[in-house]
């Protein structure tokens, strides 16, 4: 069992377009939230990739890194956007212009 | 074409569809959901790549954990959305558009560059989970004691940010 290593490389790059396009498009604060959770996981499955290919385990440590990065990113900025909508009464990304009110 | 690489594919297309599904659906509850399933599948794929400690932790913290915490802040914020997009038709084109043209890029980039497709050596005698758990205590302690300081700073952040205001 063999998978091609190019293809799980491009099942990463779709997973971030389509994140990017997530962050990019949508106007909900925690639709971007999820987006980023998307592509810190497409880069998580190239992490899995490089360590099989060249049978090095310490690519598998990094994705133990970079979810708990992602883990603290998304209680920090849920928190956030809990702040915002106790302050605004929104969670549209439009409608948020200011720093400070 | 053998079993693994079919099972590989018919993941691979779950993770995709739910990512979409995830970027295009109205309801943010719906989008959660979506979501996980492309978690769970992501988490598949780790374990036909041999990942079987990865596998636990995705399905424990992000199919568990961080999703748990997504749905209970899409409860917690009315969600109202009388228009979903941002911006018009122009802002949707250019942002289809640009991460079209950086799809393309990477894709020349990673066929070009990619590993060799090297044979999985067989572990000597010890699983997966045991290797890792070496390796991170062993040659990875610094960064894993630094990881757990992030966490606690997190965690200390998202309590002083979403205390109500005196």
């Amino acid at each position: 069992m063999a998978i091609p290593p190019e293809h799980l490389m491009i099942l990463s790059l779709v997973l971030v377009a389509i994140g990017i396009t997530g962050v990019l498009i949508r106007r909900n604060v925690i639709i971007i939230l999820m987006s980023i959770e998307l592509i810190l996981n497409a880069a998580n499955i190239n992490f899995v990739t490089f360590s099989r290919q060249w049978n090095n385990l310490v690519g598998q440590i990094f994705g133990v890194f970079n979810i708990t990065v992602a883990a603290a990113e998304v209680a920090v900025g849920l928190a956030i956007v809990i702040a915002l909508f106790r302050n605004r009464e929104t969670v549209n990304v439009d409608e948020m212009n200011l720093m400070k009110w | 074409m053998n079993l693994g690489l079919l099972v590989f594919y018919f993941f691979a297309a779950l993770a995709v569809v739910g990512g979409l599904m995830m970027v295009t659906r109205k309801n943010a509850v719906h989008s959660a959901v979506y979501l996980v399933l492309t978690f769970i599948a992501i988490a598949a794929i780790y374990v036909l790549l041999g990942a079987e400690f990865l596998f636990a932790v995705q399905v424990l913290v992000y199919a568990g954990g961080i999703m748990v915490l997504f749905l209970f802040v899409i409860m917690l914020v009315n969600l109202e959305e009388p228009r979903r997009y941002s911006g018009g038709k122009l802002h949707l084109g250019l942002s289809t558009g640009l991460t079209l043209i950086l799809f393309g890029m990477l894709a020349a980039v990673f066929v070009k560059d990619a590993p060799p497709a090297a044979p999985v050596a067989a572990s000597g005698g010890e699983g997966n989970l045991q290797l890792v758990g070496a390796l991170l205590y062993r040659n990875y302690l610094i960064p894993f004691e630094v990881v757990s300081l992030l966490l606690l700073v997190a965690m200390i952040g998202a309590i002083v940010l979403g205390r109500p205001r005196a």
